[in-house]
């Protein structure tokens, strides 16, 4: 099991202000062992943010995100007390959802 | 990577590459400030801390205990503050016990783990999953943020790990003739473009360099504590190996804390 | 009042007589030190073994002492006659490879192998060509070397000399003795020599 997500979301006057650190290595494939062999890429492909029950972000990353990759968006609409979902999944299709409550 | 736009007002993707630049001096030093402070958000530190928090609250070992009883000095399940106060003179141990000495002896002494199992590989190699003893050490730190330094000298052990950790620090050797204090004894130094506290005669410096440790270090993707930061000094300075939790790891973190005494906690933090 | 006093002062002469703190002696923390490391790789336990420079300097940093002007003189001429100059009586070497080793940090740690070629690092502390902003500030700005002090024999001998064990001209220098302790090789000291003598090289351009 992946470990979790720290999302915080704070309601702002132009909207609610979401940041989230996610736990993953985010292998380029491209890096060499101390052996000489390519450590296999592994990282995230897509990340859906939902508020009430409907996507706010859609995201599809590649190897150039950086390892325990550090989001941060703006959306309009949500309100103090609701809350919103984030998921990732990631090439191994490994996949990790955490929720967190808008402050 | 593409994004749909949607109810999206504005959205920042941190992508962690350091801005690589042919300014002059006072600008490069400039913009690796403001890398600095970009990174200071989201600092990957907290997943470990959050790890470190379920690892300290969860059964473990042969008695089957959690850390929550562990004595730092400040009562037996008072965590909070803990980290500031240590290295400090313990009596159920006869000796003078940094963080990261007195984890182990709990570990051992109320979860009932093998001590040489414990300490084996005390730190993550790259690309590994943190260790349980980083994890925890983050935890613990965390729980001190903000509270003053606090290194006792009153135990006359404890004076004894701040002289031997001050004879330490002077002491050149190896075949590069370094010392601790070849690098940081003297203000104002800079190896490359990596400001060097002086530790023994600046007290900010020697403030900052004991409060922003342990940390999550950016260039190798996970959090280090102090005892690892000893060990990765003396390696550089062409010294063997520095055993983790050994006599001189704590006399140095005393004399390190020492000089800090009055500074506020402030780690984990993140460092390049 | 006076008696007052007096009674006072033996109370408090008592009371500070039982916490008498004595500091741990030099053979207790050498000891100390010796008992926490452990030999890794190539790195051994005989690095801990100080050298008489190594001492004298340690205790003068540690104590704010300074070596005292005779020991210190005498000290570096012993260390003067040690220097061996290269046997062919050739300083320079090529400045390019120079360069490549002032760039090099490696070599001797526990880390490396002995199949490691050691670097002089010797950006980690000085300025020297003018293109690299990436350097220290622990030694003096070597930028324009040669073009400031001229490329006679007698610059080029203290060069060699300097960078060979420093402690000929500086008895508690902070710098490494790259030819005494095995560094670096004497072609490798040639080419650092080239860097810093040769009009050519980026430092003096």
């Amino acid at each position: 099991m992946p470990d979790p997500m720290r999302i915080r979301a704070t309601e702002q006057p132009d909207g609610v202000d979401v940041r989230v650190l996610m736990s993953h290595e985010m292998e380029t494939g491209q890096r060499r062992d101390s052996a000489g062999a390519i450590v296999p890429a592994w990282f995230i492909q897509t990340v859906v943010v939902s508020y009430a029950g409907k996507p706010v972000l859609n995201a599809e990353w590649g190897p150039a995100v950086a390892k325990n990759p550090y989001l941060q968006f703006k959306f309009k609409g949500g309100k103090k007390g609701e809350k919103i979902s984030i998921t990732w999944v990631d090439n191994r299709g490994e996949t990790r959802t955490d929720e967190a409550t808008i402050g | 990577m593409k994004m749909h736009r949607g109810r999206i007002a504005a959205a920042a993707l941190f992508l962690g590459c350091a801005a690589a630049s042919a300014y002059a001096q006072g600008s490069a030093t400039d913009e690796i400030a403001r890398y600095r402070a970009m990174l200071a958000d989201g600092n990957p530190a907290e997943l470990v801390v959050a790890r470190g928090e379920e690892l300290w609250k969860t059964r473990r070992g042969a008695k089957n205990v959690s850390l929550e009883q562990c004595d730092f000095g400040l009562g037996a399940g008072v965590l909070k503050g803990a980290y500031a106060q240590m290295p400090r003179y313990f009596a159920d141990a006869d000796q003078v016990m940094d963080f990261e000495s007195r984890l182990v002896w709990c570990m051992v002494n109320l979860q009932g783990m093998d001590r040489a199992a414990v300490t084996k590989n005390p730190y993550s190699g790259a690309g590994q999953r943190q260790t349980d003893l980083e994890a925890l050490t983050a935890y613990g730190v965390e729980m001190s943020r903000g509270i003053p330094v606090n290194v006792p000298q009153s135990h006359p052990k404890e004076r004894a790990a701040y002289d031997r950790g001050r004879y330490a620090f002077y002491m050149r050797g190896g075949p590069y003739d370094f010392s601790c204090a070849t690098c940081h004894g003297v203000t104002g130094q800079r190896i490359r473009l990596q400001d060097l506290p002086n530790i023994a005669g600046n007290k900010p410096d020697a403030d900052r360099a004991f409060t922003t440790w342990p940390a999550y270090r950016v260039s190798q993707g996970a959090l280090r504590t102090m005892q690892w930061r000893l060990n990765d000094c003396f390696r550089q300075q062409r010294f063997p190996d520095l055993v983790f939790l050994s006599p001189t790891s704590v006399d140095l973190i005393t004399f390190l804390g020492v000089n800090a005494n009055g500074a506020k906690m402030d780690a984990p933090a993140i460092k390049r | 009042m006076k008696k007052q006093a007096l009674w006072t002062a033996l109370g408090l002469t008592v009371v500070a007589g039982c916490a008498t703190y004595v500091a741990p002696t030099k053979e207790e923390s050498t000891q100390a030190i010796k008992s926490s490391f452990n030999a890794r790789g190539i790195a051994k336990l005989d690095r801990l073994d100080q050298t008489e420079i190594q001492a004298i300097c340690s205790d003068a940093q540690r104590t704010g002492k300074e070596v005292p002007k005779a020991e210190r003189e005498a000290l570096e001429k012993k260390v003067l006659a040690t220097i061996r100059y290269p046997a062919d009586g050739k300083y320079l070497g090529d400045f390019k490879s120079g360069e490549r080793i002032a760039q090099s940090g490696v070599g001797m740690q526990w880390s490396d192998s002995d199949k490691t070629v050691n670097g002089g690092n010797c950006y980690a502390c000085h300025q020297l060509a003018p293109q690299e902003i990436s350097h220290g500030n622990i030694g003096p700005t070597l930028l324009g070397y040669g073009k400031k002090r001229g490329y006679g024999e007698p610059v080029v001998r203290y060069t060699w000399g300097k960078i060979w064990n420093t402690h000929a001209f500086n008895l508690c220098s902070q710098m490494p003795r790259y030819g005494d302790a095995g560094i670096l090789t004497e072609a490798q000291i040639k080419d650092v020599m080239a860097l810093l003598l040769d009009p050519n090289s980026p430092v003096n351009k």
